[in-house]
Formats: structure tokens, C-alpha cells, sequence
């Protein structure tokens, strides 16, 4: 699609002042195809830089920014501890990203100058954009649990980032002394994966029953009540019974220190020896979001219309790093946040056109071999927030099959999504 | 002959009266349209499973549910999603099976015509057990069925509208049309698309999430949708 510069702009216009201010400032300040950066190439950056690629290849130019040449996804790790899914199943490159026109630069970002317009990244290189989106998921909050910090990660794991992390925390367990204690200290609100934590400890659970019956599993949760807790409970009585203590805010799961040299955890001041420790912190909106200047306390809050920065119309914000509303932080909705990123900054910065943004999230989680279940809304912008319209819950008391015809669900659903995102 | 004798066992009750009028249509009348059926389906003392699963006691049965016969996927969830025959299910079903249940194995484009269905329906019925008391007799009583208005069927769907709109539904969908888990939608002729999404939208189709994500589209919308999937390969 050649455009000459003149007939581009006027028909930019009408389509663009109906919706977004200041559509063309990219003319002005570059010159050329107007520039879009993503920084971040998970869940919502990589479908933002395919989706702008697929729909308006031709007209922007498009650069996504990620460290890593191999992303494994969150979604579905805690099935490869279970013994589900292979690491190799959960690994994505970027190559059909590239190939459909994305100019990848495997590369961190480490500043954005939002007056000039830029981002810098770590190798020292410039890029400009007239549309900057950032996915960067998150960071752990730095002394959320006492006695911990990234430093720390290979002698107590998150796992909250898959790939290495997720390998060591399997092994981990696979070495645990007969018998021996497994410990969760899991996240206070708001974090990644309401139900991942708890979908960890059912995985864990199943391996454990198999290969070490008399193992314990020991969780301590600043939170009252968490994500689908009546299914989880239901599924921990049937099939692991006995195995999982949780120990919530009212016994003191809220206060508590770890020490990693002495594999030790202090709950409300009883220390416990614990043979493998899975410390899940406290999270922010990855680190970039910060340095940007575009948080208010731990998240970058947008306006969901159009997934901009309420800081900054020429940023868009997704996923996980984002306060939006009622969106939980999920792979599923960084993707349905994408989209509506994509078609926002396109009908920005091309002739195409705006419509009204609607989202929707489902989280599928596995409690044991075909015990599936699953939580979903839909959603839409409001002037405040993403609103939930509608929502659904598996149930508990389901028969096997429903459960199973769940489970089998899920795999279609990665089966789509990572398609959707990687292409 | 495994199969059946497996079958007789199986049914311990068919009642073969005489064929009778009842408010749904005319048994006898139905006894001719059931001869489209009988390439593949038997029903009566003898029936087995052929092509189709044999049909004594569907009224009241759940989907998918006869004993040794192999389903599509797509029948399969919906029994497990609790999708149970009654008149209006097996009333929305032959009228256009692929419309119900996308990838059913039932290659039959249906019977259009609602006084040929309630005939047909009539005379099957008086191979289910005490037709009349049946626990599913009931929703009979308040159709469910996605009644659309050549209005609604009319309406000239918005392709680049549907392609935005669609984004949402290749989350779980895949364009290239794999199914594993979660069935195709790419390539239905726009009419059977349409049909299927007002039959979620009116919660007539028992899947929670597609309940929701129809929920919410308005008429256009979907005919937004039925234009961008069905022009895809
Ligand atoms: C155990 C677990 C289970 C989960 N299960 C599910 C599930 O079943 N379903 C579901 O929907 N979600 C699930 N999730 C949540 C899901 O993984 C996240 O919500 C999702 O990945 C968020 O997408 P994102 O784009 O915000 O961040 P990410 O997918 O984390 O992507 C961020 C990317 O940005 C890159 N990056 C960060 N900073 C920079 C920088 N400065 N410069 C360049 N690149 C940068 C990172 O390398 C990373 O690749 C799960 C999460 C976990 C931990």
C-alpha cells in the first residue's frame, strides 16, 4: 500500500479526531511510516505487534522489543510440574511474528523518554515511536517477604516467570526427602493468575501423591479467600486428602519471614524447617512501567476504550502491568487487551477504523488427572474502569465427565491462544 | 451381532403402539418423513446402531448417550454439558444439525418445515418410554427454541466489523480451522452461524462461556461475525 503523505493525513483526520486527540503528531516528529515500539513480548505484546503486523503491516512500522529468543508461557507450567505437558510444549519463538513483518529486537528496554519520544534500551540503542505500547508483565516487590529477594530464586523458586525457574522447582520436588515439607508463601492481591497458586498446589499435590505419599504441603496466605476456593478445597479433599495445610491471615499467614540458607519459614513466629520453598511476592507492574513515570503506586493505570496510559495518550499499557478494573491478570486477558491496543493505536495512526472495545477472560485450571475447572467474565470500558458484564463458574459436585470434557477444554483453548499470540 | 444383543439388553421397555395424533403432529404423517432417517437410523423392537445410533428412548435421553456408539466431539460436550432430548432440542436439531452441533457426523440437512418436524417428532416419540410423563415433558410446554425473524436472518453483516469482533473468539477458536478441544468455526455458511450464536444468546445451547460471549452481541454483531467467518477458508 503506497500512501501518498497528503491523501493519508486527510483521511486520517476525520476517522481519527473522532476518537483519539492529536492523531498526527507521528508526522511531525519522525517522518516516514509512523513508528510503533511494544516493549515486551509475552501474552499482550507479542498479539499487539502480530495483530498491528497482520492488519496494518504496511502502513506502520512496527519493532517489538524482548529479551529472550524462546518465551515459555505461565499458562499451563503448573501442568508441567504435574507431570501434564513438557517444557519444550510451553516454549513460543518469534519467528512467525517476524515474518509477518515485525521488526524483533531481542533486547531490554531500560528508559523511556516520553517528551523525545524514545526508548533506550540496554545495548545502548535508540528507538523512536509515535505510539509506544508496553506489556512488560511484572517485578516482585523488594522486601515483600522478609529474608527474601531475586537473589535468592534458585534456593526458594517463584516460579512466577516460567521457564528455568519452573524446571528448578520441579526438580526440587522431585528431590524431596520422603515425608518432606513443601511450602508456598503465596502473593497478596493483586497479582498474576488468581487461581495459579492454587492450581500450583493441586499439581503439586498430584506429584507428590505419586511419587512421595507422605509429603506435606504447607501454604501460607496473607489473603482470606482467593480465586475459585470452593472448587479447590472440594478437589484437595477428594483427591489428596490430609496432604495440604493452608495457614490464611487469621492464623498469621500474613506475617511471615523466610530464610533461604537455613530452609527455613517463620509463621507468626513458629519456625518450620521446609525442604523446598516456593515464595510467590508481592508484585508491581514490571520494572519499565516505573521508570517510564507511568504508575500510580504499584500498576500503570489506562483507560480501557483504548488501553492508553492515563498518564500519556501516546503510551498504551497492557496486561498484567496494567490497572484497568476488574480484568483478573491473565495470559487470556493481556491477549483480549491486545486487541483492543492494536485496533486503538491503528485507528490512531492509520485510516482504519475505531469500535467500541469489549473483553473477556477465562481461566481453566487443572485440580487433578480430568478434574478441570473453570471461571470466566466478559467485559467492557467504562469512563472509570473495565467492568465486568457477565460472568461464569464451573461448580462444585460436577460429574467426571463435565469435569474431564473441561480439562480437555483447556488444551484447546492453549492450543488457540498461543496461536493467537505467536501466530 | 455383539452389538445386537448388547442393545437388547440394554432397552427393556419399547412401546410400539399404534401410531396416534398427538399435539405435536401426526404420527402417521411422521412414519413417511422417518423414511429419510432410515438410510441410517433404525428404531423399534429390533433397532441396532447403524450409521446412527439407534433411536428407541431418545425422548428424555441425554446427548451422546447410546452405548457403543462413537459421537462427534462436539454432541459429546454438549451431553456432558447436559443437553438432554426433548422436543425442542430434537425439534432445533433436524431442523439443521449442523447448525446445532457443528461438527455432528449426522450428514442430513434437516427437515426445514415445522409441521413435517412435529410429525416426525410424533412418531418417534412413541418409541420413548411413557411419553407422556417423561421428567423432560415439561419444558415442552415453554418452547425454547431460537425462533429468528427473517428480520434478524436478513441482516447484511459487517465484515471488517466482524473481523474486530472475531479477535475475541480466536482466543480459543483457531483460524486454520485445527480443533483439539475446542471446535472449529471458520467456513459455516453465514445462515447456520447465526443460528447457532441466537441459540447461546438465547441460552438454548448449554456451554457457559458461549452463553456469555453471545450473550452480549447484538443482532448485528453476530451477522458481523457469520460475514467474516464464513468468508474465511
Ligand atoms: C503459574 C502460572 C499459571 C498461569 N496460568 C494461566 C492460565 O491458565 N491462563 C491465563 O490466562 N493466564 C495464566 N497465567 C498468567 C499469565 O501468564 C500472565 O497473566 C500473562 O503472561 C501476562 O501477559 P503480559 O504480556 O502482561 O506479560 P508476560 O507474558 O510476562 O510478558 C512480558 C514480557 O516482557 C518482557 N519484558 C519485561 N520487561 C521488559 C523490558 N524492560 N524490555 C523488554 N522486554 C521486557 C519479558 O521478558 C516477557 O517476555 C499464569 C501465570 C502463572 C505464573
Amino acid at each position: 500500500m503506497a500512501l501518498n503523505r497528503r491523501t493519508f493525513m486527510g483521511a486520517t483526520a476525520g476517522a481519527a479526531a473522532a476518537t483519539l486527540a492529536a492523531p498526527h503528531v507521528y508526522a511531525a516528529s519522525h517522518g516516514g511510516k509512523p513508528k510503533v515500539v511494544v516493549v515486551g513480548g509475552g501474552a499482550g505484546g507479542a498479539t499487539v505487534a502480530r495483530y498491528l503486523a497482520k492488519d496494518a503491516g504496511d502502513a506502520l512500522d512496527i519493532t517489538l522489543v524482548e529479551p529472550t529468543r524462546v518465551y515459555y508461557t505461565c499458562f499451563f507450567s503448573n501442568l508441567y510440574l504435574g507431570g501434564f505437558r513438557t517444557m519444550e510444549s510451553l516454549a513460543h519463538d518469534y519467528g512467525n511474528i517476524a515474518s509477518a513483518g515485525v521488526n524483533v529486537v531481542h533486547d531490554y528496554a531500560v528508559g523511556v523518554d516520553r517528551d523525545a519520544k524514545t526508548v533506550t534500551l540496554a545495548s545502548g540503542d535508540t528507538l523512536m515511536y509515535d505510539r509506544l505500547v508496553l506489556s512488560p508483565g511484572i517485578d516482585f516487590i523488594d522486601g515483600a517477604v522478609p529474608g527474601w529477594d531475586v537473589s535468592q530464586q534458585n534456593k526458594m523458586p517463584h516460579a512466577y516467570k516460567a521457564g528455568s525457574q519452573t524446571e528448578l522447582l520441579k526438580a526440587q520436588i522431585e528431590a524431596m526427602p520422603e515425608g518432606g515439607t513443601f511450602a508456598m508463601i503465596a502473593p497478596p492481591n493483586p497479582y498474576r493468575c488468581p487461581p495459579g497458586p492454587y492450581e500450583r498446589i493441586s499439581m503439586v499435590a498430584h506429584m507428590l501423591t505419586q511419587m512421595n505419599p507422605t509429603a506435606k504441603i504447607l501454604v501460607a496466605d496473607p489473603k482470606e479467600k482467593f480465586s475459585k476456593q470452593g472448587l479447590f478445597e472440594e478437589g484437595w479433599n477428594t483427591h489428596y486428602s490430609g496432604m495440604i495445610e493452608r495457614i490464611g491471615p487469621d492464623f498469621g499467614g500474613n506475617n511471615v519471614s523466610v530464610d533461604p540458607d537455613a530452609m527455613t519459614i517463620d509463621i507468626d513466629g513458629a519456625v518450620e524447617n521446609v525442604d523446598v520453598c516456593n515464595v510467590i511476592p508481592a508484585m508491581k507492574a514490571g520494572v519499565i512501567c516505573e521508570r517510564a513515570g507511568l504508575n500510580d503506586g504499584n500498576w500503570a493505570p489506562v483507560d480501557g476504550a483504548t488501553m492508553q496510559s492515563r498518564i500519556d495518550e501516546n503510551v498504551h499499557v497492557l496486561g498484567d502491568a496494567c490497572a484497568q478494573g476488574d480484568m483478573p491478570k491473565s495470559g487470556f486477558s493481556a491477549n483480549s487487551q491486545a486487541k483492543v491496543a492494536a485496533m486503538a493505536v491503528r485507528a490512531a495512526l492509520t485510516d482504519s477504523r475505531m469500535f467500541p472495545a469489549k473483553f473477556s477472560n477465562t481461566c481453566w485450571s487443572l485440580i487433578a488427572p480430568d478434574d478441570g475447572v473453570k471461571v470466566g467474565a466478559s467485559y467492557e470500558a467504562t469512563e472509570e474502569k473495565i467492568a465486568s458484564t457477565d460472568s461464569f463458574i464451573s461448580q462444585t459436585g460436577e460429574d467426571a465427565a463435565l469435569r474431564k470434557a473441561t480439562y480437555e477444554e483447556s488444551i484447546g483453548w492453549y492450543a488457540g491462544i498461543t496461536s493467537d499470540i505467536f501466530g | 451381532m455383539k452389538r445386537l444383543s448388547l442393545f437388547c439388553a440394554a432397552t427393556a421397555i419399547l412401546i410400539a403402539t399404534g401410531a396416534q395424533a398427538n399435539e405435536f403432529g401426526d404420527a402417521e404423517d411422521g412414519a413417511k418423513i422417518y423414511r429419510k432417517c432410515r438410510a441410517c437410523h433404525m428404531v423399534g423392537s429390533e433397532a441396532f446402531n447403524r450409521t446412527g445410533p439407534q433411536l428407541n428412548g431418545i425422548f428424555g435421553r441425554a446427548a451422546a448417550s447410546v452405548d457403543g456408539f462413537r459421537y462427534s466431539d462436539g454432541l459429546t460436550r454438549m451431553g456432558n454439558d447436559g443437553l438432554v432430548w426433548d422436543f425442542d432440542t430434537l425439534d432445533a436439531y433436524i431442523e439443521n444439525p449442523k447448525a446445532f452441533a457443528s461438527d455432528t457426523r449426522m450428514n442430513f440437512p434437516g427437515v426445514k418445515d415445522a409441521g413435517e418436524r412435529a410429525d416426525l417428532l410424533a412418531f418417534l416419540r412413541q418409541y420413548s418410554d411413557k411419553p407422556r410423563d417423561i421428567p423432560e415433558a415439561a419444558p415442552t410446554a415453554t418452547p425454547r427454541e431460537v425462533d429468528l425473524s427473517d428480520e434478524i436472518l436478513a441482516i447484511v453483516g459487517d465484515p471488517e466489523y466482524g473481523e474486530y469482533l472475531a479477535s475475541e473468539c480466536t482466543t480459543c477458536h483457531q483460524l486454520d480451522g485445527d480443533n483439539d478441544g475446542i471446535p472449529a468455526i471458520v467456513g459455516w455458511p453465514e445462515e447456520d452461524f447465526v443460528v447457532a450464536m441466537h441459540a447461546y444468546k438465547e441460552k438454548f445451547r448449554p456451554h457457559p462461556v458461549m452463553q456469555m460471549m453471545a450473550g452480549r452481541l447484538s443482532n448485528e454483531e453476530i451477522a458481523a461475525l457469520a460475514a467474516y467467518f464464513g468468508g474465511l477458508e
